[in-house]
C-alpha cells in the first residue's frame, strides 16, 4: 500500500453521524472479485437515482468536491458491515484521510490496511472543519509524523493514533510480511497447543 | 489466590503468540470461517505473493450471501455466479473444506458453525463478516474482520489485535412472557445506543442471560456489532455443553468430558473486574420494533414514533428527521398504525429451528394478510430439513408464506430477494440501514414472533395480547 506521511488536500464535509458501510458501498456492488474500481459506486444510493442519474441535492456530486481527498464526517463513521469494499471505494474515489469524532472498530482497521489515515478529533473540532469546508474551498494539511491537522488560517489540532497503525501507514508495509518475521513464534505456539 | 479474571482475559491470554511493547498482541486464530463475498481478493493476494493457507484444517468455507433461495440450479446473475465459482476454485486450490451451494451442510456461515460443532467455548473465531460475534454465545472470542485481515489469517493463522477493553452488559431479572432474546438485544441497543460497545468486547451476564437457550444466546451475541462491539460473548454453562454434545465436530466420549472441564473453567471468575458495566432490567423489556435507519432507533410496540425534538443535540434532531423522511413515518404516529407490505423471517440473527417453531406456532391455521408478501428462509439446509421433518414447512405454506432454501437472502438482498423501492418490511434480521433490503426499501426489525403476527395482521401487534386471545 501507498505510504502516507503528510497529506494536503481539499475537504469534503459530510455532516452525518453513524454513516454505515451499506451507505459507503451498497451491497449490489460487492459481487465483484476485484479490489479496484469501486470509487464509481461510493455512496451510490445517496449520489444516484436508480436509473443512474445524479442526485443534485447530494453534495458529493458538486463539481467543487470532485478533487476532495479528505473526508470529514460525524460520529461512528463506518459502522455496520465489515466489507473492506468501503475503504476500497473511498480510496479509489481519491480519499486518503478521514476525520471523524469516532470510527467503528472494523472499519478503522480496514482503513489502516489500505493506506487511508483515520483521524479522530473532537466533536467540536470536526464540526468546525465541516463548517469551514461548507463555506469555501477548504484545503487542510494532515501530518502523521507530527500527528497534527492544520489549515492555512488558525485551525491547529493534535490527534492520537496508536504506534502500530502509525508505523504501518507511514511505511506502507505489507502486514503479512511483517508477521512472517515472527514465524518461529507461530511455529512454537502451534507446537505447544496443536502438537504439530 | 490468583486474581479473578474475565472469560475475555482468559481466552485472550491463552492465544497470545507474541507480545511486544508498543504493538498490538499477535493472537492465534482457532477457527477461520470463509464465505464468497469477502474472500476472493484475499485468495488473490495469496496467489500474487506466492503464499499458501497456513492451516487449511482450521479454515471452513460456505456460500451464503449470494445464493438464490429459489430455483437454485439456475443462477441468473452472472457476477454472483462468478463469485461463487471463484470460491470453489480457491477452496480447491488452497485445500479448504467447502460447503458449496449443493452441499448438504450449506447455510449461513453463523448458523452452520455452531450446528456442525465447529464453534466451541474458548476458541478464537474470525470471519470476513461482522456478525461473527454470533459465535460468542458459546463463550468464544469471535469477531468480524476485513478482507486484508482474511488474507492475513489465511497466510499466518494469526492477527495483530490490540488488547480489548471489557464491557459487562448485565441483564437483571427475567424476560416476560412473549418477550424474546431479539427484543432484549434491541432494547439494550435502544437504551445505550449504536456505539456504546465500540472498542470493547462485551460479556452478557445476569439471570436473564443464564435462562436463554443456545439459539437465543446466539441472537443476542449476533447483534453485539450493532452496539459497536466487534465481539460479544456469554460464559459457557450446562446449556452450552448440552448443545455441543454429539455435534459432528464436537469432542467425543472421554475427550468431551475433558473438554467440558476446561470449558467450565473459562467462565468469568467471581469478583473479576470489567473496564465498564451497563445494566438493564429484563422484566421491563417489551416487544420491540425499530422505526428508523439504525438498530438503536427502536421503541416498544406499544409506543409511538419519536419526534425530532426528542433528540438531545442539533445533530441528533437532524438524524431523527432524516430517518423519519427515509422511513416515510410521521412523528408521533403509533407503531401499530404502520402498514406493511413484506415480512422476512430469516438471517443469521433469527433463522434457526427454534425461531421457525415460534413463528409457526403463531401462524398455524391462519392466513397471511392480503397486502403482505411473506418469506421464510431457513438458516441452513439442515435447519430446513429439521423443520420439514416436523411439518413446519406445511404450516407456513398453508398460511401463505413462501418456503425457501437456505441463505442470507433478504437480510442484505444481495441475491434476488429484494424489497422494491418505497415498500416496507417487518424483518427478523439485524440491520435497518437505508437501502439494506433494497434501494429505498424500509426495514423494521422485530422478533420472529412479532414478524409472524405482522404477516397475519398486515401491521404490528403486541405478541402478548395476541397469544392471550382465545383461538
Amino acid at each position: 500500500m501507498e505510504p502516507i506521511q503528510q497529506h494536503t488536500g481539499k475537504v469534503y464535509p459530510l455532516n452525518r453521524a453513524n454513516v454505515d458501510t451499506d451507505q459507503i458501498i451498497p451491497k449490489q456492488f460487492l459481487k465483484r472479485i476485484e479490489r479496484q474500481g469501486f470509487g464509481q459506486f461510493l455512496f451510490y444510493n445517496w449520489r444516484y437515482y436508480e436509473d443512474g442519474t445524479a442526485k443534485e441535492d447530494f453534495s458529493l456530486n458538486e463539481e467543487k468536491y470532485q478533487d476532495a481527498t479528505i473526508l470529514v464526517a460525524g460520529e461512528n463513521f463506518g459502522c455496520g458491515s465489515s466489507r473492506e469494499h468501503a475503504p476500497w471505494a473511498l480510496e479509489d474515489f481519491g480519499f486518503r484521510v478521514i476525520i471523524a469524532p469516532s470510527f467503528a472498530d472494523i472499519f478503522y482497521n480496514n482503513c489502516v490496511k489500505n493506506g487511508i489515515l483515520p483521524v479522530t478529533l473532537s466533536e467540536e473540532q470536526t464540526q468546525e472543519l465541516m463548517n469551514r469546508a461548507e463555506a469555501e474551498d477548504y484545503p487542510l494539511t494532515v501530518n502523521l509524523e507530527e500527528q497534527t491537522v492544520s489549515d492555512e488560517y488558525d485551525f491547529h489540532a493534535h490527534f492520537d493514533i496508536d504506534n502500530y497503525s502509525k508505523e504501518m501507514l507511514i511505511n506502507g508495509w505489507d502486514e503479512i510480511a511483517v508477521t512472517l518475521t515472527k514465524q518461529d513464534k507461530i511455529d512454537e505456539y502451534e507446537k505447544q497447543t496443536l502438537g504439530v | 489466590m490468583t486474581q479473578p479474571k474475565t472469560i475475555i482475559d482468559k481466552i485472550w491470554n491463552k492465544h497470545l503468540v507474541h507480545q511486544e511493547e508498543g504493538k498490538p498482541d499477535l493472537l492465534y486464530v482457532d477457527l477461520h470461517l470463509v464465505h464468497e463475498v469477502t474472500s476472493p481478493q484475499a485468495f488473490e493476494g495469496l496467489r500474487l505473493n506466492n503464499r499458501k493457507v497456513r492451516r487449511p484444517e482450521l479454515t471452513y468455507a460456505t456460500m451464503d450471501h449470494n445464493v438464490p433461495t429459489i430455483h437454485r440450479n439456475v443462477i441468473k446473475d452472472e457476477v454472483s455466479k462468478k463469485q461463487m465459482e471463484t470460491l470453489k476454485q480457491n477452496c480447491n486450490e488452497f485445500g479448504v473444506e467447502l460447503a458449496d451451494i449443493d452441499h448438504p451442510d450449506q447455510g449461513i456461515v453463523h448458523v452452520i458453525g455452531p450446528e456442525l460443532g465447529l464453534t466451541h467455548p474458548g476458541k478464537t473465531i474470525v470471519c470476513g463478516d461482522s456478525h461473527t460475534s454470533t459465535h460468542g454465545a458459546f463463550g468464544a472470542i469471535a469477531f468480524g474482520i476485513g478482507t486484508s485481515e482474511v488474507e492475513h489469517v489465511l497466510a499466518t493463522q494469526t492477527l495483530w489485535q490490540a488488547s480489548p477493553k471489557t464491557l459487562n452488559v448485565k441483564v437483571n431479572g427475567e424476560l416476560g412472557k412473549g418477550v424474546t432474546a431479539k427484543d432484549l438485544i434491541l432494547a439494550i441497543i435502544a437504551k445505550y445506543g449504536v456505539r456504546f460497545g465500540t472498542g470493547y468486547i462485551i460479556e452478557y451476564t445476569g439471570q436473564a442471560i443464564r435462562s436463554l437457550s443456545m439459539e437465543e444466546r446466539m441472537t443476542v451475541c449476533n447483534m453485539s456489532i450493532e452496539a459497536g462491539a466487534r465481539a460479544g460473548l456469554i460464559s459457557p454453562d450446562e446449556t452450552t455443553f448440552e448443545y455441543i454434545r454429539g455435534k459432528r465436530h464436537a469432542p467425543k466420549g472421554e475427550d468431551f468430558d475433558k473438554a467440558v472441564e476446561e470449558w467450565r473453567a473459562l467462565a468469568t471468575d467471581e469478583g473479576a473486574e470489567y473496564d465498564a458495566t451497563v445494566e438493564i432490567d429484563a422484566d421491563e423489556v417489551e416487544p420491540q420494533v425499530t422505526w428508523g435507519t439504525n438498530p438503536g432507533m427502536c421503541v416498544p410496540v406499544s409506543a409511538t414514533v419519536p419526534t425530532p425534538e426528542s433528540g438531545e443535540t442539533v445533530n441528533e434532531k437532524a438524524e431523527i428527521q432524516r430517518a423519519l423522511e427515509y422511513m416515510d413515518l410521521e412523528a408521533g404516529q403509533s407503531i401499530s398504525s404502520i402498514q406493511l407490505e413484506h415480512v422476512f423471517i430469516g438471517s443469521c440473527t433469527n433463522s434457526r429451528l427454534s425461531d421457525l417453531r415460534k413463528a409457526a406456532d403463531i401462524v398455524r391455521g391462519k392466513q397471511v394478510h392480503p397486502s403482505i408478501n411473506a418469506l421464510v428462509v431457513p438458516g441452513s439446509k439442515s435447519v430446513k430439513e429439521a423443520a420439514e421433518a416436523e411439518g413446519l414447512d406445511n404450516v407456513f405454506k398453508s398460511a401463505g408464506f413462501q418456503w425457501r432454501d437456505a441463505g442470507c437472502s433478504m437480510c442484505l438482498a444481495m441475491n434476488d430477494d429484494i424489497i422494491p423501492p418505497g415498500e416496507r418490511c417487518a424483518s427478523t434480521s439485524n440491520r435497518n440501514f437505508e437501502g439494506r433490503q433494497g434501494t429505498d426499501a424500509r426495514t423494521h426489525l422485530v422478533s420472529p414472533e412479532m414478524a409472524a403476527i405482522a404477516a397475519i395482521e398486515g401491521r404490528f401487534v403486541d405478541v402478548r395480547q395476541y397469544t392471550e386471545q382465545p383461538v
